[in-house]
């Protein structure tokens, strides 16, 4: 049994202090996203921060992003992440952690 | 001018914050740098501290540390689609005088650390990401390179604690890139509650905690597990698996905590708690042989960093703890005979960790990490089989106890073979012994 989860509501719950225009990761080429058979990242972030888009590739979106690494990992084979800390003071502000 | 400090430590967390306390008490010009708002702003952890390693460095931690509950209770549960198997322990003489685990609320911990280590003279700077370690010519380290403007710091040693990511020692090439085999993934949240509830629910007074490791149906016969943590006035829920399932699976991993903490033995425990942040983090889960290199010229790697983690045994933070404060004095003695920081010197550090409990356990379980994750039995059919054969065994129902048995065995061979049974059970002691 899986229960419909948002987890935007999730998310909610957290600070962030957002930079604005610099995400500080990125997909290097949209066209290896489209070629990607698993699109593993769009399952494992456990903060959804990628999404499949209409073009078949995979859209990314870092306002949610916990800088947990995951999509590095799950990348590394293909290398199409350039994933970097966000600046100084910013991104995920965890409360209690 | 570019400044120059005697050490600089990157990351507040418990391996950066061991190491740069201990350096500042021993009055050398140390330099911590975090990349987040406040210290804690960017950590995770379960969590539960250990005092040994925590009272080796600051011995009456007691007497201000912002710790949860201590605890007094330790279940193990195993999961079945709606029930489970466990154990428990739990004893009077925990509640001691000086207990020797708490539950602690990780930024809250992070936060004190920062005063302790003002309180010794070291000087914790924070909202400064490191960007890359400067090498001189022939490949020393001698420095940091930060976002700040003119963010570039001398340093006669740097000690890195930047956590699992550890992207530094990476991006200088002294480092691989972890295989989704030897990480996990955890998400957990924190939920507020009434401490009366906290304490009639699990059976404790205040102060007292209990926590539940757990396996099973919930990770979905991924390799990983779940815990349920008592706070003062919250719990801390959480599941992880090694990103390698995460990855072949297509179960999202704040799917897999919802249907935790709707599982019909967890959901009457938190009940009508409020969610206040959620949060994940990736843990070093390859052992003794993920282990990188540990230093080299003017560096050295500590905490989950390094990788050091006992996964067979949850342990992480005092691991950290105690790899950060070896660094340190590594550091400290080496000044002290006026010899400098070259790798020749520095295997003093790996000497000290080879002698100490944190590669002796990794080393006894070398070999758990391989096993488990090449036989997801262990995650997904015994925890079937072993929840199916006690709801068997204490069900009632005029069948003799002989049959019973016979249906269990039948059950348990039917799902793994004769053969399988005692591979399995080989396995599991080449792992652990």
């Amino acid at each position: 049994m899986s229960i419909m989860v948002k987890v935007e509501e999730k998310l909610y719950q957290n600070r962030y202090i957002v930079d604005e225009s610099r995400p500080h990761i990125q997909i290097k080429s949209v066209e290896a996203c489209q070629t990607c058979e698993k699109q593993a990242c769009t399952f494992c972030c456990p903060a959804a921060c990628y999404s499949k888009n209409e073009t078949g590739g995979v859209t990314l979106v870092t306002d949610g992003c916990l800088e947990c690494g995951t999509c590095r990992v799950v990348c590394q084979d293909k290398g199409n992440i350039a994933w970097d800390y966000p600046r100084g003071g910013y991104g995920i502000s965890y409360k209690f952690g | 001018m570019v400044e120059k400090f005697d050490a600089i430590v990157i990351g507040a967390g418990p391996s950066g914050n061991a190491a740069t306390y201990t350096l500042a008490k021993q009055g050398l010009k140390v330099l911590q740098l975090e990349r987040g708002e406040y210290p804690g702003a960017k950590n995770v952890q379960g969590g539960i501290m250990y005092s040994h390693e925590l009272e080796k460095i600051i011995p009456d931690f007691r007497e201000d540390c912002p710790t949860e509950r201590h605890i007094i209770e330790q279940r193990v549960w195993l999961l079945g689609e709606d029930s489970y198997v466990g154990t428990n322990y739990r004893s009077e003489s925990f509640n001691s005088d000086k207990p020797n685990r708490y539950t602690i609320i990780r930024a809250n911990i992070d936060k004190w650390w920062g005063e302790q280590i003002r309180k010794v003279g070291g000087l914790q700077i924070c909202e400064t990401t490191v960007t890359e370690l400067i090498r001189d010519p022939s490949g020393k380290v001698i420095g940091v390179r930060t976002d700040r403007e003119g963010g570039e710091i001398h340093a006669d040693v740097v000690i890195m604690a930047d956590g699992v990511n550890a992207l530094l020692a990476k991006r200088a090439g002294l480092q691989d890139e972890a295989a989704p085999e030897n990480v996990a993934l955890a998400v957990k949240e924190i939920l507020f509650i009434d401490p009366e509830l906290i304490q009639q629910r699990f059976g404790i007074k205040e102060d007292e905690g209990v926590v539940i490791e757990i396996m099973g149906k919930v990770t979905k016969g991924m390799v990983g597990t779940a815990f349920l943590y008592t706070n003062k006035e919250s719990l801390t829920i959480g599941i992880g698996c090694l990103i390698s399932d995460f990855k072949n699976g297509s179960c999202p991993p704040y799917r897999m905590l919802e249907d935790l903490k709707n599982h019909p033995v967890i959901k009457p425990l938190i009940e009508g708690a409020e969610m206040k942040e959620y949060a994940a983090h990736m843990i070093p889960e390859g052992g003794y042989k993920a282990v990188p290199q540990l230093y080299g010229d003017g560096w050295m790697v500590v905490g989950d960093a390094a990788h050091f983690n006992n996964a067979a045994h949850r342990e992480g933070s005092n691991l950290a703890m105690a790899s950060g404060r070896m660094a340190a004095e590594t550091v400290i003695e080496l000044k002290a005979a006026g010899k400098g920081y070259t790798a020749s010197n520095l295997a003093a550090y790996k000497k000290k960790l080879d002698d100490s409990f944190i590669m002796k356990d990794l080393k006894k379980y070398r070999e758990l990490p391989g096993i488990m994750h090449g036989n997801k039995q262990f995650f997904g059919a015994y925890p079937d089989e072993i929840t199916a054969a006690a709801h068997n065994w204490f069900t009632v129902d005029s069948v003799d106890k002989k049959t019973k048995e016979k249906q269990i065995m039948k059950s348990f061979i039917k799902r793994r073979s004769v053969m399988g049974l005692v591979g399995d059970a080989i396995k599991l002691v080449r792992a652990v012994r």
